[in-house]
């Protein structure tokens, strides 16, 4: 085998094949396809490889380091989940393009240059939209093209970020960015819109909940975790990225809290969850680093997790809407059981993966002084709990009764279940395995007692104070209702505001073509008087006329010649 | 050795096919000799690179008398990348003839198709082989007489009239080369080429060198098509046979720019006079002017063979347009062009062949929708019209980048604007063909048509393939361009 084999192609043209196959083949090329790819991660040296010269600039489409290959792994980690959960699916359609896109991630994890970025940016775009019209509702549709807009405008912005930082003397290379020029800021923003920065997160809890059961686990491993892995490598400690990523842990929690829809209320978390990878890269020490792909790989994880048991929920019960739901743990017992273990680890409970990764951001934004920071990360860790720990559990599977009573999951669904907990749980248990491929060395001990005590503490008493408003009736109740967030701004007027334009250009524009339309005529009838076949330059000369001509050219010639 | 006689064999082999064949009065043995010939050549031109690659130039003294007393027979790097070219484009074209010629010319008339094509051929090496300025002449009358014979056989009456029309200007021009060649030689006292450039540095009456110089000039662009003197092409090309036009297109407009390149570089180069004179913004306007005016005239014909006629005249222009340069670039440019377009012409009009075989004319009003029923042949011509256009991954592409590095490197960033711009009318002309093949529907005439002929696809296809090939991999036309080009240069200084 040779390294310089982009390793994503496997996934990419491996997808392409999928429609030919059908029923066990089909599932055993399915599952074979991710471990083929994993197996050749496994055996690559660190390195640059597959490197093309392109207009005096190198492409490096293999760029194989400990950041990029830990990103592998968990990529290639969830792909597989991915099929083992959705393996009952037969829409080609979703197979075809949930693979597709995960290589395309997996691709430009491994980009080592910007411009190889930018494709891979671009088809991940492309591909995933597939997955939100999946979905097969109008909204679906009207939510993947917005989906589609955003991401093809980070693409843009990514572009237009590298043009200008190669056109002030900068190579094509994705390495780190000094945040100096406008192209590093464009670049950052390209990143920030993956990353569901504050203003541009819309598109995630637009989307992601119109997808199909199936669909939004996929969707939710690959897009954000590019732009943290991106974030990690173009802006380490960048100090601005501390006070973004602290708004996003913050301003999710009170929408998820009154949020009804279950998997939108994920959607939050996972904006929630990306502001704690975010703080970690503008800390940007190397624990912080290690804390922010760390959390990065179990938020894949957990996330994926709860994501299925709610798309299980879904496809059992044809709806995933709070209000609607409660009592399924008497019908669906596994999916309940792997459901909380999902919820303990977003909610950091020692022994699960979110405790030891987590409280690696925490202690680092600790040691770096910044207190309020600190703080804040506290009690949106407290409102993690509370939305997503005990939220989504308690409303689906328990609270009251509504009576419905359906089939447990289906058998493929929940194996990828178990999986995904058993690494939850064993990364928690376990944490030196993780450990050992992080970017830079780990020195942090997560089990202490003083730790876990602390831990503990927040959790319990956030529990308590969770139940304490229930009973009393101050907690916000799952009612059918739609949040305004801050999408409304150009949805609504944003919309009308861009109709008015548009409105106006098109008049201009009409102007505009009636008199180009006028000259054109003009211009041709001349061209044609000209150059048609009756033209003086088309038609057939006399021989005469022709010998005229050389008489004239040569008499030119001789002229200049002589002058 | 045989080898050492490769230069005279290359010309001679041609030559005396022609009264073989006239001999023979059988078409299809004709055809045998006329292919078997051509590819013989080819293979003689083949090792002729390959000799001059690996030993440098070859002079070659005809009857042992030794240059500049004897005609002497001189292959560098320029002429040999011409020779192979020349003979490849007959080779193929020799094949794919005879289909075409049993179906175009009446019967009697074969065994004379292919005297002349092989006496065209001899004509076209030779002019391309020799290093002696009054054998050139000879040379060019042989490949022009017999050129003005394959026109006439063309089916259509105008054909006659173009062949005529090109007769006369092809005289004129032969006859201004001749003038220009003896007033070389009233100054210099030699008829070598070698010789005549050594010689030309010495003489300090530079009046008659310099209407020695317009001379040539002006009698080589006639027959080189240079724009406003392209005028006898665009009938000679749409009237003549359909073997015929590729192979013209492909090879004898070539030849001419060989003369020019040989007489500018390695005649007048070397002295000084040369350098004051404005040939370089002369060549410049003309070949703009040609770009521009020959591509739009072309989107207006109405006729397709006629409309690629006009094409090859714009094409011409970049080809000159390279040589205006006069940098190792653009003549780099010009070169590799010249061979390019050769392979796309030459494919397009055998394409256009396979079509006149099925239909009789090819006019745009005749072909609404053919797409579907001659896919094969629709679809090259789609692919060589790529190459016009200078797609990415088509010869067309190559010639084009390199024209552009060429305008660049000289600082005149609005001639690559130029080059641009007027690929943009390669794009309608293109376009008109593809809106009628494929987005109208056959009428009724047009359904019971069947795609064309195995032995004339073949080839065409080859060609086709060659665009498409060295279009990718631009290694070796490149190499061998920038080797001619340097070779060239050499002489200047």
């Amino acid at each position: 085998m040779s390294a310089d084999f982009p390793v994503a192609l496997v996934l990419i043209v491996g997808s392409l094949f999928v429609p030919l196959l059908r029923g066990r083949w089909r599932a055993g090329y399915l599952l074979l396809l991710p471990v083929v790819a994993f197996l050749w991660l496994l055996a690559l040296p660190h390195g640059e490889y597959a490197r093309f010269e392109l207009l005096g600039q190198t492409l490096v489409l293999m760029r194989v380091d400990r950041l990029s290959l830990l990103f592998g792994y968990i990529f290639l980690i969830a792909v597989f989940l991915n099929v083992v959960f959705s393996l009952h699916e037969q829409d080609n359609a979703q197979q075809v393009s949930g693979l597709f896109y995960s290589g395309a991630a997996l691709g430009a994890v491994f980009a080592g240059d910007l411009f190889s970025l930018f494709v891979y940016w671009e088809l991940t775009a492309i591909s995933s939209v597939l997955l939100v019209w999946a979905g097969g509702t109008d909204r679906a549709f009207r939510a993947g093209m917005r989906y589609v807009i955003v991401h093809l405008g980070s693409g843009m912005l990514l572009l237009a970020g590298t043009v200008l930082h190669v056109a002030q003397g900068g190579t094509l290379e994705f390495g780190r960015f000094a945040l100096d020029s406008a192209g590093s800021y464009l670049i950052l923003a390209a990143f920030g819109v993956k990353c569901s920065f504050p203003l541009l997160h819309n598109w995630l809890q637009d989307a992601y909940p119109e997808a199909s059961a199936t669909g939004m686990v996929v969707l939710s491993a690959f897009t954000t975790k590019l732009g943290i892995y991106a974030l990690a490598r173009g802006f380490p400690g960048t100090e601005m990225l501390v006070w973004i990523g602290t708004l996003m842990t913050l301003f999710p929690i009170f929408y998820a809290v009154i949020e009804n829809d279950l998997r939108r209320v994920l959607a939050y978390s996972v904006t929630n969850q990306l502001g704690f990878m975010v703080v970690g890269i503008g800390v940007g020490t190397e624990m912080a680093i290690n804390g922010a792909v760390a959390h990065a790989f179990a938020d894949i994880l957990f996330k994926a997790l709860l994501l299925m048991s709610m798309g299980a929920v879904l496809l059992r019960t044809g709806t995933a809407k709070g209000s609607e739901l409660g009592g399924l743990y008497k019908s669906m017992p596994w999916t309940t059981g792997f459901c909380i273990v999902g919820a303990a680890s977003i909610s950091a409970f020692p022994l699960f993966s979110g405790f030891v990764t987590k409280s690696m951001i925490m202690a680092a934004v600790a040691g770096e002084g910044y207190l309020y920071v600190w703080l804040v990360l506290l009690f949106a860790s407290a409102g993690v709990l509370e939305h997503a720990g005990i939220k989504i559990p308690y409303f689906a599977f328990f609270a009251h009764d509504s009576g419905k009573r359906c089939a447990e999951a289906p058998r493929n669904m929940l194996v990828a279940m178990a999986a995904a907990s058993a690494l939850c749980i064993g990364i928690g248990v376990f944490p030196d395995a993780l450990y050992a491929i992080l970017p830079y060395t780990v020195e942090y001990v997560p089990y202490t007692a003083a730790h876990v005590l602390m831990q503990l503490q927040l959790l319990v008493f956030a529990v308590l104070a969770v139940f304490a408003l229930m009973r009393s009736g101050l907690y916000p109740p799952e009612i059918r209702a739609v949040n305004l967030d801050f999408d409304w701004f150009y949805r609504v007027p944003g919309r009308n505001l861009a109709g008015f334009v548009i409105g106006s250009a098109a008049r201009v524009r009409e102007q505009l073509a009636g008199w180009g339309q006028v000259w054109a005529v003009q211009l041709c009838e001349r061209l044609y008087r000209q150059h048609g076949p009756q033209g003086m330059l088309g038609r057939t000369w006399p021989t005469g006329s022709m010998a005229l001509w050389v008489m004239a050219l040569l008499l030119a010639y001789l002229l200049l010649y002589y002058l | 050795m045989i080898s050492q006689h490769f230069p005279i064999l290359q010309v001679v082999l041609p030559l005396i096919a022609a009264p073989v064949i006239i001999l023979l009065r059988n078409g299809r043995a004709a055809w045998l000799l006329a292919t078997t010939v051509s590819w013989v050549s080819l293979i003689i031109a083949l090792a002729l690179l390959e000799q001059v690659s690996a030993g440098g130039v070859i002079s070659y003294a005809i009857g042992s008398w030794p240059p500049p007393w004897g005609i002497e027979y001189r292959i560098d790097q320029v002429n040999a990348f011409l020779l192979v070219l020349v003979s490849l484009i007959a080779a193929v074209v020799s094949v794919y003839s005879r289909a075409s010629v049993d179906a175009e010319l009446p019967r009697e008339q074969h065994y004379l198709f292919y005297a002349m094509f092989a006496l065209c051929l001899a004509g076209l090496l030779g002019i391309a082989a020799t290093g002696d300025a009054f054998n050139l002449f000879v040379f060019l009358e042989i490949s022009s007489l017999s050129s003005y014979v394959l026109i006439a056989l063309g089916r259509d009456r105008r054909a006659l009239m173009a062949a005529y029309q090109y007769l006369v200007m092809g005289t004129i021009g032969a006859t201004f080369y001749i003038i220009g060649v003896g007033l070389l030689y009233l100054m210099t006292g030699t008829l070598n080429m070698a010789d005549m450039a050594h010689r030309l540095s010495g003489v300090a009456e530079v009046k008659p060198v310099l209407a020695a110089l317009a001379f040539i000039t002006v009698g080589i662009c006639l027959k080189l098509a240079l724009f406003p003197l392209h005028l006898w092409l665009p009938n000679a090309y749409a009237y003549a046979p359909s073997a015929v036009t590729a192979f013209l297109a492909a090879t004898a407009t070539k030849v001419s720019v060989y003369v020019l390149l040989r007489f500018y570089f390695s005649v007048f180069g070397a002295s000084a006079i040369f350098l004051a004179l404005p040939m370089g913004q002369i060549l410049l306007v003309l070949s703009l002017a040609a770009m521009f005016i020959a591509s739009t005239v072309a989107i207006f014909q109405s006729d397709i063979k006629r409309m690629f006629a006009y094409s090859s005249v714009a094409q011409i222009g970049y080809i000159t347009l390279g040589i205006s340069f006069d940098s190792a670039t653009g003549l780099t440019a010009g070169i590799v062009h010249l061979f390019n377009h050769a392979l796309t012409k030459g494919a397009l009009f055998m394409l256009l062949g396979c079509f006149a075989l099925r239909l009789g004319r090819v006019s745009f009003s005749d072909i609404g929708g053919i797409a579907r029923v001659m896919p094969v042949t629709a679809f090259g011509i789609v692919l060589g019209g790529l190459s016009l256009i200078g797609v990415p991954g088509t010869v067309g592409f190559v010639s084009k980048w390199y024209l552009v590095l060429a305008a660049l490197e000289s600082g005149q960033w609005w001639i690559a604007l130029a080059i641009v711009l007027s690929s943009l009318l390669a794009v309608v002309y293109v376009w008109r063909f593809v809106e009628v093949a494929y987005f109208h529907q056959p009428d009724a005439k047009l359904a019971k048509l069947k795609e064309a002929r195995l032995e004339m696809l073949v080839p065409a296809w080859l060609m086709i393939a060659a665009c498409i090939y060295f279009g990718l991999d631009a290694e070796l036309t490149v190499s061998g361009a920038a080797q001619a080009a340097a070779t060239l240069l050499q002489g200047v200084r």
